[in-house]
């Protein structure tokens, strides 16, 4: 056995968006062993709901992240809501679906783009990020924010989209989808991609049950679950399928993001077509009482909202488990006997979000 | 798997626009849904102070005996909670962001004393 060696990586590393902290312990140029620490971003948002009443502090739940930012303000709405019965008009519902596919398009692409910049491939990057710029820009016309909406409230969304806006993001999305299979073939098909992303970091599906991995990184091991199957929003009445991989590399992971891009420029077609006219809020009143615990999908897995809620405008606890967190021991289990050199796009194939992990 | 994948997208991006804007040469135009900062019409105001206790941050204070509205441009966070909230609909969102600053800009509205408008007629 050769001589064993920790290599410190992050918080700051040139792939790295946001900072973690593994300690790789190595055999030569094998990596035995990952040791994870978090904690350098943590900005007690949780702990803010008692300085907060209930309403204000959507304003703080979609602040817990930049690019989910819509999934975790209508996750926290949509848990409050259900403490207080509110049952929200369909058009809202509907809006919430298109918002939220919306964001797991641009999530993707971000992700895409960094994948990209890890493995060296600056154009590509590029590439990714000019498209994900044309749905920022979607963003801003619709919701009036690129990065934070505001548009979700306890009660339905603050703002409506009318037909017309709707039917013109459908005709953009049109017409990004012949730009972005072209993007995506390069991912899928490219030599140079390919040699990087195939046969490292495999988690099989008996892993990924175990380990408890969500999102993406369980889909490409295999598990055909997802949490918008369990019907929030509007989902019920949208047709979709989960997408799967069963081979569990790096390059099943690239795969299943891609497909659910195209998946999800389809729901919103759907969305687009069955959305109902009407408004898209209706009044609240009294004070929640009560607890729920509310799973909504995001680009990067499940994510889960507790609310405890005590009859007064301050809620007792707000809790948020998000996906980041839920795939680090998956990504353990795939970094170990994995080359050094690939530690970083390994890192990058779980989507970490590691300001939504430490809230 | 091929090779030279991405050569398409290449030569495609030689001889199309840029993707990006000429910035200084050429201003942003923003959607009509823009949030970039508060506005106020400070004649309708009538200091209720509904946009004080909205405010998320609390970045907005209201004077009623003073006659003043305040906002702290750097804590306000685009939201449009007061403005959503106005009885009187005199805040809106205006488009631009606000400009960057080495010190905390706070601006201060006071309305023109209606004795004072009458005298200087």
């Amino acid at each position: 056995m050769s001589k064993r060696s920790i290599v410190p990586f992050g918080p700051q590393h040139p792939v790295l968006p946001e900072p973690i902290h593994l300690d790789l312990v190595l055999e030569d140029e094998k990596v035995v062993q990952a040791v994870p620490s978090i904690g350098f971003v943590h900005r007690g948002l949780e702990k803010l709901v008692e300085k907060k009443d209930y309403q204000e502090y959507v304003y703080v739940a979609e602040r817990i992240c930049g690019i989910c930012s819509f999934m975790h303000g209508m996750g926290y709405c949509e848990a409050v809501e259900r403490i207080m019965n509110i049952e929200i008009p369909d058009r809202a519902k509907f809006l919430r679906v298109i918002w939220a596919e919306m964001s797991r398009i641009h999530s993707h692409l971000l992700w895409l783009g960094l994948t990209a910049d890890a493995f060296g491939f600056e154009s590509l990057f590029m590439e990714s990020w000019k498209m994900r710029e044309k749905i920022l820009d979607m963003f801003e016309y619709s919701t009036g924010g690129r990065v934070i909406f505001s548009v979700n409230k306890i009660g339905g969304q603050r703002k409506d989209m009318d037909d017309d806006m709707i039917k013109m993001f459908v005709k953009l999305f049109g017409e990004m989808e012949s730009d972005l299979r072209e993007l995506t073939n390069t991912f899928l098909q490219d030599y140079s991609v390919n040699t990087r992303l195939r046969d490292v970091g495999f988690l099989t599906k008996e892993q990924a049950h175990d380990l408890g991995a969500v999102g993406p990184m369980m889909r490409a091991s295999g598990i055909s679950l997802d949490t918008r199957k369990m019907g929030y929003a509007a989902y019920p009445e949208i047709k979709f399928e989960p997408v799967t991989s069963n081979v569990g590399d790096s390059y099943a992971r690239v795969d299943v993001r891609i497909k659910e891009i195209f998946q999800s420029i389809d729901i919103i077609r759907q969305a687009a077509k069955k959305i109902p006219a009407g408004t898209v809020d209706v009044p609240v009143k009294g004070m929640p009482d009560g607890e729920f615990m509310m799973r909504v999908e995001q680009p990067r897995g499940e994510a889960v909202y507790y609310v405890k809620a005590n009859g007064t405008k301050f809620l007792d606890r707000v809790r948020v488990r998000t996906p980041t967190f839920a795939n680090l021991p998956a990504l353990l289990e795939t970094l170990k006997g994995c080359q050094l050199a690939d530690v970083p796009i390994l890192i990058l194939t779980i989507d970490p979000c590691i300001s939504c992990t430490e809230r | 798997m091929t090779i030279m994948k991405f050569t398409k997208s290449v030569i495609k991006n030689l001889f199309s626009k840029p993707a990006t804007r000429v910035y200084p040469q050429e201003k942003r135009i923003y959607p009509e849904r823009t949030r970039g900062h508060v506005d106020i019409d400070i004649d309708t105001c009538i200091f209720c102070g509904m946009c004080q206790r909205k405010c998320p941050t609390g970045a907005i204070q209201v004077d009623r005996n003073e006659k003043t509205w305040t906002i702290q441009r750097f804590s306000c966070i685009q939201c449009s909670s007061c403005a959503d909230n106005c009885p009187k609909k005199c805040l809106k969102m205006g488009n631009s962001y606000p400009e960057p600053s080495a010190s905390q800009t706070v601006d201060i509205y006071q309305k023109k004393e209606e004795t004072a408008l009458k005298a200087a007629e």
